[in-house]
Parts: structure tokens; sequence; C-alpha cells
């Protein structure tokens, strides 16, 4: 049985080409990313980021082409957080019970310390035993975040994680992702134009129409690939 | 082992939101319940015509409820995308269906033995002398519903005309449980009160079938 592993992988994505019928999300996308990078990723609606997030994380399956993941020994499966669009939590359930529920599919020795560490790293541990139905898009936004990162993955895949983030929280989150950059976990985030979240970045990349357009690590461009997309 | 571990926290998840809402168990209660009383209230059978009408009366009002209660067992996942969410940390995906059938199970075979009681009374036919046997079929007839519903559920709930594809798909697949569970059902309403294995043979048959397609194949069924 595979086994999963927090150590920071990296991540291959050859001639990748995703079509929903007639319409193609990817073409023939090639990109290494190495273990410990923070890439930001952007591009207008509709160019790809989130389907491209979807395949590393193996929820889609590409039409051509494959996605490999370097770092792992035998047997190994990278330990992969991933934030969407939508929150990808139980209404029905509470804060804690989310957690919980993650926690244990995820074998997380002592899950309810996990749940409640990151409850409190999110200011949601007044909240512990609310159902997530009463939350404000934000406070179901920083739980996603804190369920994400329950098995402290070593593969982070954030897609626009500040949506629906006041100030305050905004500043949580990058300075969270600020520490797992630190940490030299591999992190993928789209944004949209240049924000405190791309600021972190080590490096930007940008797509059009399902192919990747601008890939840098640094210098002038690495401004210019923003400045592109706000324009 | 890891698929019954998480097999037994997603069917903790699945009883805990139900308990909290009622809201499959009581649509489906309700609705056997209109359909027993009814029938009994405009036909008013004699104890002869229930006995030889009544199983396949009660498996019509099951086949019906189940598929109300089916049918948002994987649409609802799709709110908050949170299949994707338990695939991501699911090993095996086997286990997201195994939860959710015996969830499904458990649902319907509660109301369907609650109901029964019901039956029992407005048909006045004795059902607590072979309820043992009649739990038995009623199980592998339940199960028979869940597993084939809990897979065209995953199905369904990714197409367009999803409210329809389900109960579409899932009456005459259901055809070969519904034919054996109504006559094992009869056998037992009979004054001889037999447990036919013969019926039951084929029920437990179809369940084993159903249920290794969708230990080999359920993976697809969840893909984007």
């Amino acid at each position: 049985m595979s086994q999963r592993t927090a150590r920071p992988v990296g991540l291959k994505f050859t001639n990748i080409e995703k079509r929903f019928g007639k319409l193609y999300a990817l073409r023939r996308l090639n990109m290494e990313i190495s273990p410990g990078e923070c890439v930001a990723l952007t591009g207008r609606n509709g160019s790809g980021k989130t389907t491209l997030l979807r395949v590393a994380s193996r929820l889609t399956r590409p039409t051509r082409g494959e996605v490999t993941f370097a770092g792992l020994n035998g047997g190994e499966e990278p330990a992969i957080g991933y934030v969407s669009h939508a929150v990808m939590l139980y209404d029905e359930l509470t804060a804690k019970e989310n957690l919980l529920l993650f926690a244990r599919l995820l074998g997380i020795a002592e899950p309810e310390k996990r749940a409640q560490s990151l409850l409190e790293s999110t200011s949601l541990a007044s909240r512990a035993d609310s159902l997530v139905r009463t939350f404000s898009r934000g406070m179901k936004q920083r739980l996603a975040i804190a369920r994400a990162l329950l098995q402290e993955p070593g593969l982070l895949l954030l897609d626009e994680p500040g949506t629906g983030l006041d100030t305050e929280s905004t500043m949580w989150l990058v300075n969270t992702v600020r520490c797992l950059r630190d940490e030299g976990r591999t992190i993928v985030t789209c944004v949209h134009g240049e924000s405190a979240l791309s600021q972190l970045a080590t490096r930007a990349a940008r797509l059009d129409a399902g192919m990747l357009v601008a890939d840098t690590r640094g210098g002038a461009t690495f401004q210019n690939i923003f400045a592109t997309v706000e324009a | 082992m890891r698929l019954f571990s998480n097999t037994a926290v997603l069917l903790q998840k699945e009883l805990q939101a139900e308990f909290r809402s009622h809201e499959l168990l009581t649509t489906a209660s309700v609705f056997i319940l209109i359909v027993i009383v009814l029938f009994s209230v405009t036909f008013d059978p004699t104890r002869t015509e229930s006995q030889q009408f009544g199983p396949g009366l009660l498996w019509l009002a099951f086949l019906f409820s189940a598929s109300l209660m089916l049918q948002p067992c994987f649409l609802k996942e799709r709110n908050n995308d949170t299949l994707s969410a338990l695939r991501l940390v699911v090993n095996d995906p086997f286990a997201i269906f195994l939860a959710k059938l015996c969830a499904n199970t458990i649902f319907l075979l509660t109301t369907e033995l609650l109901l029964l009681l019901v039956f029992g009374v407005f048909y006045n036919v004795a059902v607590l002398s072979v309820f043992p046997q009649l739990a038995l079929v009623f199980f592998w007839g339940s199960l028979g519903i869940s597993t084939t519903g809990t897979a065209l559920s995953a199905i369904s709930s990714q197409a367009r005309m999803r409210e329809v594809l389900l109960p579409l798909l899932l009456m005459p697949l259901l055809v070969p449980v519904l034919i054996p569970s109504a006559e094992a059902t009869k056998a037992l309403f009979d004054t001889e009160h037999a447990l036919r294995w013969d019926w039951l043979g084929i029920l437990i048959a179809f369940d084993v079938v159903f249920l290794t397609a969708l230990w080999l194949f359920g993976e697809y069924l969840l893909e984007e």
C-alpha cells in the first residue's frame, strides 16, 4: 500500500492536454516545478489555471500527457493540500467535525489535537462546534485552508485562496503561505494580478487559452507577468 | 485495513448527517406510509388478497421511496465539491461507495421494517411470526437496491438531466431484485410461511455480482 509523504515534492507536466468536449482547457503544456518552489500562476478567467491545478492534484485525468512527481521514494504518494474555488466542506457538520473527518480519513495520529490546533491558528476555535452552514464565506475559506493543511502537505495547490477573505484573514493567509514556503514546501497558487500572495512567489507563470505563455524566476519579467494580466 | 477504517469514518459521517437532518428517513417513511394507507383504504383487500398482492405493493413502494432516498446520495457531495475532497484523502475510492451503500441500506432497511408493522395492521397480515425471515429477505433486497442505486446515483449526479436519469436507469435494472424479493416475501406471507431459498439465492447472487462490479469499476464512476 502506498504511503503519503509530507516531504516537498516536485511536479512535472509533460505535454498536458485537457479537452472538455471540443473545448481545450489545456494545450501541450510542459512545465517542471522543483521541490520547494513557490509558483504564482496567473492568467485571465478561463485560461486553464484551475484545470491545471486539478490535473496536478490528480482529481482530473488529462486527455493527453502525464503528470509526474519528483522526490518520492518507491511506493510513496505525495501529500497534497488543495484549496479550490468550492470550499470542500460539509455544511451539515460543524467546523471541528469537518476537520476530524478528514484527519481520520488521512490516518493522522491524534486527530483531535491536530484539528484543535488548526482551529486555533485559523481563529475559529470559538466556532468549533458551529455548523459550517452558519459560517460566512471568509470563515469557510479559512476552514478550507485548515483542511488543506491537515496532513502538513509537501505540495500545496491553492486556487485563488484569498477569495472572500477580509484584510485580517488575508494577512493570516499570506503569513501562513510565507511560513510554508520558508519550510521548503512546494506551493502552486493561482492569483489574479499582483497581490501580497503573488509577492511571496519565487516563480511566476502565465497561462493564456490553456497554453503556458510566460514563465520566469524573478527580474523585470516577473512583475510584467502580473501587469499583463491586469492590463 | 485502511479500506474498512475509511469506510467506518465515512459511514459515521453519513449517519451523523442524516440523524441530524432526518431528511431521507422522513421522506421515505412518509412516502411508503401514504402508499400503504391509500391502497388499503381504496381497495379494502381481504386477507387472501393482501397475501397475494401485498408483497408486490410493498416492494413497489420500497423501490419508489429508494429512488427518492438515493437521488441526493452523490448530488449533495457536489454542493461544495466535497467529493473531490474525499477523493484526495481516501486511498481506495471504493470506501466512498461502501460507506454510502451501507448508509443507504441502513436507512432503507430501517424504514422498511418500521413500515412493515403498519402494513401488517392495515392489510391484516401476520408479519410478527415471520419477522426474522422477512428481515433477511428485506436485507438482501435492500442491499441490492442500495448497491445498484448508489452506483447509478454517482453516474447520474454528473449528468445534465440528473433528476430524471436516476429513476429511469434504476427501475429496469432493479427488476432482478424486485421479482425475487416480492416472491420471497409472498412465500412468507402465505399460510405455510416458507422461506424460499431459491429466490433468496438469486437475490444474493445479484448483490454479489453488483458489489464486485462496483469494487472493480467504481473508481471510474467518480472521475470527472
